[in-house]
């Protein structure tokens, strides 16, 4: 099997689910890594590897969508819930531009009391008093919020966003792309369709974004090869994903906490990394997430075929929610991917490089 | 196999057909771009010798002292006597740490400028009298050489007294990098070198005693003085055969900083899987967590180690030097680290018999 695979992979033909399925739960994982490794440098020849100065406010942890994987949002009303005004979302943005950044990764809670308004002057005031900084504003399913909020569709929102300045779109709330888990794990944000409506209309403007996937809780192989598949296919229709984001479910405060049996750690990790760099033929970049499995995770990562670090994440609140904290220097980000046999290139939101060490 | 490094294929090639590595090969496998070429190799070792299984131990490290009378420039842990931070344990503190579950105590201490052998014969009588259970492993080659330095007292007699009193098995710290130009730099010339390291551990041997070996690296050391630190342990083995397991063991920065940063996780990784291929009459090379992570340990497996060492309920030498993970991981977060790499674990006593698999 794994010759046939490598074959394809580097023959630059596109894997089926069979061969999708054998490498997430068979193959021996270090063959899927040196087979990843080598569809990666065969795409990017350099030995360079990518981060972005970057921060990750939120503006409001008020939702009304009650997912039980989520330790960050409150109810209306909760005593804890907490909604910013555009000022003080331009302070954090403020701070961030202060420190270096170039993209801000804003989003928040489905709070319904908030207007479109609101969310336009973000971005245009964004880009009027930081023109350094990317907003890489709202996840898709805030976007919905907003449809339903100010009764527009989706592309009238994205029309709007985009009318005020914003270019690309970060890829959470996608968790894993297959109808089963999305109903078990987050019944009210609707199946793989809704996430994947949102982005199609985004590439189809012309925006860029991200595909995310949160494993690790109660998906199979096959809801995983149902979320490989989906966006795969829709970035062949509009080339709009700059890079594909894993990460693993982290339990800590959360409704689902008492469901997980082992919380999946380093090894899946590298495995899931690798097989979306063989499988999504059509990714330009894979990135490596220091902040949600560690660092030296981050860093073995790189050989799995990662081409790039994730940010320095400045402020960071819904993994905390769940207890986790992790952090982070440029220099210490340099010394890491350094050490491990790569240059360190700082990029912009898009992949652009600024500037190599 | 397919590697990215051409040059690997004829080391494959004497892998395949168990023929013993050169040191060109294991310089090779320290130079080679092809990191996880060198993993898949050793893997291949592993599961050849081992199957999935990966083993850990139930067990508690005890250092009687911390007091010491040399300066080795890598070490956190030393005090010197009366210094703030110093400590000396009673007979009666010693088995007061075992608890009910342990099945092997791991005793490393300082070079004790006061205490007689007469005290380190009686700790290990008192361990064995309260819990006759309990296998102990304890004193490195260095302590048992101090021993001789300090009392005069012949290896041969010390280990066969500390036998005679319930010692069953040696741990192998003390021996660093048999290298006399690290030693020189990093001021542990006033231990046991390599082959005064290695001739105690034949004695060792040569009693029925079985023993481990280690290698600190990660600081100054080069790849050859690796590949030689090695290649020397694998000579003493074809020896004396007396060794169960490796432990390469990464120095930690803490407080004593003899290079800025710790070694990187690829190098660890890569460090076991090396001397998981070299050592071919090593029965065990372990991964051991406390150094490596559990992130790192855990991928480890998969990279030539089958041990993760063990619950480990105390380990100050390390501890104090700043190893940043949890103390005294209970026996379910270290099956947890193992199924993880999708192994399967199985609890052993210091010798290697197995005590359950946990499936």
């Amino acid at each position: 099997m794994l010759v046939e695979i490598r074959d394809k992979a580097l023959g630059g033909k596109r894997l089926g689910r069979d061969e999708g399925r054998w490498l997430l739960s068979e193959a021996p994982l270090l063959e899927v890594g040196a087979l990843a490794n080598e569809v990666r440098f065969a795409r990017i020849p350099d030995k360079v590897v990518t981060f972005v100065i970057d921060s990750n406010p939120n503006y409001t942890n008020v939702c009304v969508t009650d997912c039980q994987f989520c330790a960050f949002y409150r109810k209306p009303g909760d005593p804890e819930a907490y909604t910013l005004t555009v000022e003080e979302v331009l302070a954090k943005v403020e701070s961030a531009a202060a420190r270096g950044a170039t993209t801000v990764l804003l989003q928040g809670g489905h709070n319904p009391v908030l207007p479109l308004d609101y969310y336009t002057t973000l971005v245009r005031e964004t880009r009027r008093r930081f023109p350094q900084v990317t907003p890489h504003f709202f996840t898709a399913s805030e976007i919905q919020t907003i449809a339903q909020v100010s009764r527009l569709t989706v592309g009238g929102v994205l029309d709007r966003l985009w009318e005020a300045g914003q270019r690309t779109l970060p890829g959470g709330g996608a968790e894993v792309l297959s109808e089963r888990v999305r109903t078990r794990i987050a019944p009210k944000k609707g199946g793989p369709s809704a996430w994947l409506e949102v982005h199609r209309e985004a590439h189809r403007r012309g925006f860029k974004s991200t595909a995310t996937m949160m494993y690790g809780h109660v998906e199979q192989p096959d809801d995983l090869l149902d979320h490989l598949d989906a966006i795969r296919e829709l970035q062949d229709e509009w080339g709009g994903f700059t890079a594909f984001v894993p990460w693993s479910f982290k339990p800590g405060n959360t409704l689902l906490e008492r469901w997980i049996k082992q919380v999946k750690g380093p090894n899946t990790y590298l495995r899931m990394l690798a097989v979306a760099r063989v499988y999504l033929d059509n990714f330009p970049h894979i990135q490596a997430s220091w902040f949600s499995e560690g660092k030296p995770t981050g860093q073995i990562a790189l050989h799995f075929g990662a081409d790039d670090w994730g940010g320095t994440l400045f402020e960071e609140n819904v993994h905390k929610a769940a207890a986790y904290v992790n952090t982070i220097t440029v220099e210490e980000i340099t010394a890491l991917i350094r050490e491990v046999g790569f240059t360190p290139a700082q990029r912009t939101t898009t992949y652009e490089i600024l500037k190599t060490w | 196999m397919h590697f990215s490094d051409r040059d690997l294929a004829p080391v494959w090639e004497k892998v395949q057909a168990r023929e013993r590595l050169s040191r060109e090969d294991g310089l090779r496998l320290f130079e080679t771009d092809d990191f996880l070429g060198v993993g898949r190799m050793a893997d291949h070792v592993k599961s050849r010798r081992e199957g999935d299984r990966v083993y850990f131990v139930i067990n508690r490290y005890i250092s009687p002292t911390n007091v010491c009378v040399l300066s080795c420039t890598f070490c956190g842990f030393a005090r010197k006597k009366g210094e703030e931070g110093a400590f000396e344990y009673t007979l009666e503190d010693i088995v007061g740490m075992v608890s009910e579950e342990v099945r092997e105590v791991h005793i490393v201490g300082g070079h004790h400028p006061d205490w007689p052998f007469e005290y380190y014969e009686r700790v290990i009588a008192a361990l064995r009298a309260a819990r006759p259970e309990v296998q102990i492993k304890a004193f490195t080659a260095a302590e048992i050489d101090y021993f001789w330095r300090r009392w005069k007292i012949e290896p041969k007699e010390a280990l066969a007294r500390l036998k005679a009193a319930g010692l069953q098995t040696m741990p192998g710290g003390g021996a660093e990098i048999f290298s006399p130009r690290v030693a020189k730099l990093l001021h542990y010339t006033g231990k046991a070198d390599a082959e005064r390291w290695c001739e105690i551990h034949s004695i060792a041997h040569s009693l029925g005693i079985k023993t481990n070996a280690t290698m600190l690296y990660g600081h100054i050391e080069t790849f050859a003085e690796r590949v030689d630190h090695l290649l020397r342990l694998r000579e003493q083995q074809d020896a004396s055969a007396g060794f169960l397991t490796f432990i390469p063991l990464p120095y930690q920065v803490g407080t004593t900083r003899v290079v800025p940063r710790p070694t990187p996780p690829t190098d660890k990784l890569r460090t076991t899987a090396v001397a998981r291929l070299l050592l071919d009459n090593f029965p065990h090379v372990e991964a051991y967590w406390v150094l490596l992570g559990e992130a790192t340990a855990s991928v480890a497996l998969h990279f030539g180690a089958d041990d993760v060492n063990g619950t480990l309920e105390d380990e100050r030498v390390q501890h104090m030097a700043g190893a940043q993970t949890p103390a005294g991981l209970a026996r379910e977060q270290l099956c947890r680290m193992i199924r993880d790499a999708g192994k399967v674990p199985v609890e052993r006593d210091a010798l290697y018999n197995v005590l359950q698999v946990w499936n």
